[in-house]
């Protein structure tokens, strides 16, 4: 991996990152410990030999965050974003893993294209990038993609985002499929014959803004889809990006009951309403959609519950020129790797206290490593060295201008939080830290 | 006339009551300039206006184009098919090119909700909205307060009530936005897909009988109905939607004698309005449209005749 090399020095010998608030949530562990690094992996201490030392007093020192749902736009878009730009991105947020999504010019749906992004990846990545596959040819939603070929390629999970598979029929058969090679199948819950071409929450604003609505409804009935056929398959399904109240509800009944359904959430969802849209501004187009202020109640109440396990921040960069046009003519989406930390911190642990800051690094490690099984998200002897360090109490501002992104589209700048990842380390080398 | 400092008239609903009274107070200065033999004053002389017309127009081009020429501006046609966007220029390039040709004040139709804000905030000509999709019509709503103020001398506590396809319809926003505003009670009628019950947030009444409002209402505003192979899932069809809310003459007889007839056209005879009832003296649908052009004057002079656009 290309990597920051300031810090290459940390690879020749091992280090001690002392006097920090570890928060381990794999192994319940919440202490002020040293954790040891030697040869990009979480090591015992080590005797005599020359260490380095990176003093973490007053941070929390954290498994490396996962995002996992990410779309790095390579290959075919790389006006928008490069594998190269939005892992820097990710790393300035504090992330050692993203998962990327499929929905690329062509989209990953064969083994080959899936060859490609990891061998670029491993080329110009500074942070793990996972990848995974397409439900359909094409995300066409008509036909399987090759599962077994996308899996032999090393993809963690299946998901045609972007699109949903309307084929209630075909969807079963995908998550039925799937599960002979264990892999979750994620999905963004989107009919489209109830969603049209609506492209804001379908409420006052949306009547009184004349803009087409994205009802509420239209998530809510495939969710309450996925839950059905996540039941008759026992096999998991997750459904993405969850922006309504009434999602939540529905999660929390199906997992209650046992059911293999789980949700995540994106900081915008809980940080902004619909009430945003008033001057047409396409950086808060986004889908599914901003909504109401019921709904962030909802959706923060879930994250504490336990319905909704993950978060997550649907990177989705448009390039400028994309973005600036009538808003009903802008693509959805917005960028978020290096903001999203910040907000959920600010919101959740901070300002609402909803959630203890272990649970949030939980929902960003242990969590997600669980649903995709990967080998990360810990910070066990043995787990690669991947490391976050976190000042929790570090007021600052988002200036997008100053982003690792090639593409701008945030709503969030100048927004001040409170919290920050300050240092992000990737099998024992930093890849980025505050400068 | 210091209430109004805009360059743009984007919407009703970013104006405040005394910026809206202005306007009206300055349309009523303006009307009789039509009613001289000699319907020119030299206000915008020098000027340059383009009606930029994205979505087909022929009535609101026209009266804006007459508008614009009553104040001595020059006046530039261009419409989507004739322009470059047909060509994926971005509507913000081909903006900013009228404004490279010095255009002073540009007339936006397009079917975007919000693409007149858009242009405003991107360009230095003023921007005067003609319809934004479904958001707004604002010169629409003033021309349509503006003939009920002149005929009842105000607004406030007048019960008005807007009947048809509210959903899809800039013009019943605008009245909206404007009519509360200056102090109406506003109501809207018609099928409950078209008029859901959400808009009452709005701070208006919703009704699905129109038999609720005749005997008590001081204005009707019916609004067109589009045909069915546009709103199929809306509404079964238009004879159901005649039989319900159509103004049919049993219905109009019902209306108080003071109440007025509104329509901001283009009208279907028979469906939203019977024939007999659009040319009845209760009627003010051609008025609406001469007072369409002192209205657009107003709104011209006030965002581009100030001292903000050097001479």
């Amino acid at each position: 991996m290309k990597r920051d090399r300031r810090h290459a020095e940390e690879e020749m010998k091992p280090t001690r990152i002392t006097n920090g608030r570890l928060i381990d949530p794999a192994n319940n562990r919440d202490e002020i410990a040293d954790l040891w690094i030697a040869n990009g992996k979480i090591t015992t201490p080590q005797p005599d030999a020359e260490i380095h030392t990176i003093d973490a007093t007053g941070l929390v020192v954290a498994p490396g965050l996962i995002d996992i749902h990410v779309h790095l736009r390579e290959p075919g878009q790389s006006h928008k974003e490069t594998i190269a730009t939005a892992t820097r991105a990710a790393a300035a947020g504090g992330f050692t893993s993203v998962v990327a999504m499929p929905n690329t010019s062509p989209s990953a749906d064969s083994a080959a294209t899936i060859t490609w992004i990891k061998e670029k990846a491993a080329r110009e990545a500074c942070v793990n990038v996972f990848c995974t596959g397409a439900l359909t040819k094409g995300i066409k939603g008509e036909e399987l993609a090759p599962f077994g070929a996308l899996f032999n390629a090393g993809v963690v999970a299946l998901t045609d985002d972007g699109h949903c598979i309307q084929n209630h029929e075909l969807m079963r058969r995908a998550v039925e499929y799937a599960r002979m090679f264990g892999l979750p199948v994620m999905d963004h819950c989107q009919d489209y014959a109830v969603v049209g071409d609506g492209i804001m929450h379908e409420g006052e604003w949306s009547l009184r803004l004349g803009l087409p609505g994205w009802p509420r409804t239209g998530e809510e009935l495939i969710v309450a889809r996925n839950i059905m056929l996540a039941e008759l398959c026992d096999s998991p399904i997750h459904c993405q990006h969850i922006s309504s109240s009434g999602s939540v509800r529905l999660l929390r009944e199906a997992r209650a009951r046992g059911i293999k359904i789980s949700g995540e959430v994106c900081p915008h969802h809980i940080a902004l309403t619909d009430a945003s849209l008033a001057a047409f501004d396409s950086n808060f187009k986004m889908n599914p959609p901003l909504r109401a202020q019921e709904d962030i109640e909802a959706i923060i109440e879930g994250i504490a519950d336990g319905t909704l396990t993950i978060l997550c921040s649907d990177h989705a960069p448009h390039a400028a020129y994309e973005k600036e046009v009538e808003i009903d003519h802008a693509p959805f989406g917005i960028t978020g790797l290096e903001t999203e930390f910040a907000t959920f911190h600010d919101i959740l642990v901070h300002k609402r206290k909803a959630i203890p800051l272990p649970r949030l690094i939980a929902l960003y490690t242990s969590e997600p490593a669980k649903l995709l099984n990967l080998d990360r998200g810990t910070l066990s002897v043995g787990a690669p060295a991947d490391i976050t360090l976190i000042d929790p109490t570090l007021e600052w501002t988002f200036d997008k201008n100053a982003s690792a992104s090639l593409s701008k589209n945030t709503p969030f700048h100048g927004h001040t939080w409170r919290g920050r990842a300050i240092r992000t380390v990737v099998a024992g080398e930093t890849v980025w830290s505050l400068a | 006339m210091s209430t109004w400092t805009k360059k743009d008239l984007v919407g009703l609903d970013a104006l405040t009551a005394a910026e809206i009274i202005h306007l009206l107070d300055t349309a009523k200065a303006f009307k009789g300039v039509g009613e001289r033999n000699l319907k020119k004053v030299p206000a915008l002389r020098g000027k340059t206006l383009v009606n930029f017309f994205v979505e087909p127009s022929t009535r609101t081009r026209t009266s804006f184009e007459i508008a614009a020429m009553r104040l001595s501006a020059d006046v530039v046609n261009i419409s989507a098919t004739a322009s470059s966007l047909q060509k994926g220029e971005t509507l913000k390039d081909t903006a900013l090119n009228l404004q490279a040709l010095r255009a002073d004040i540009i007339v936006l139709r397009h079917s975007s909700p919000g693409s007149s804000q858009f242009l405003s905030e991107r360009l230095e000509s003023s921007i005067i909205n003609a319809g934004d999709g479904a958001h707004e019509h604002p010169t629409q709503g003033l021309l349509d307060i503006f003939t009920i103020r002149e005929r009842f001398g105000r607004i406030e506590g007048l019960n008005i009530a807007i009947i048809g396809d509210i959903l899809f319809s800039r013009v019943a926003r605008s009245n909206i936005f404007g009519l509360l505003k200056l102090g109406a009670n506003v109501t809207l009628v018609g099928p409950s897909t078209l008029v859901p019950k959400r808009f009452e947030q709005l701070g208006v009444q919703v009704r699905h009988r129109i038999d609720d409002i005749l005997e008590t209402a001081d204005v009707v505003n019916l609004l067109r109905i589009q045909h069915e192979r546009q709103r199929k899932e809306y509404f079964p069809g238009l004879g159901e939607y005649v039989s319900l809310f159509g103004l049919t003459k049993p219905r109009a007889a019902r209306l108080a004698p003071h109440c007025l007839i509104m329509h901001p056209g283009p009208i279907n005879r028979g469906v939203e309005i019977d024939s007999d009832v659009a040319d009845s003296t209760q009627s003010v649908i051609l008025e609406q449209v001469t007072n369409g052009i002192a209205v657009r004057m107003a709104v011209l002079y006030s965002c581009a005749g100030g001292a903000h656009i050097p001479a």
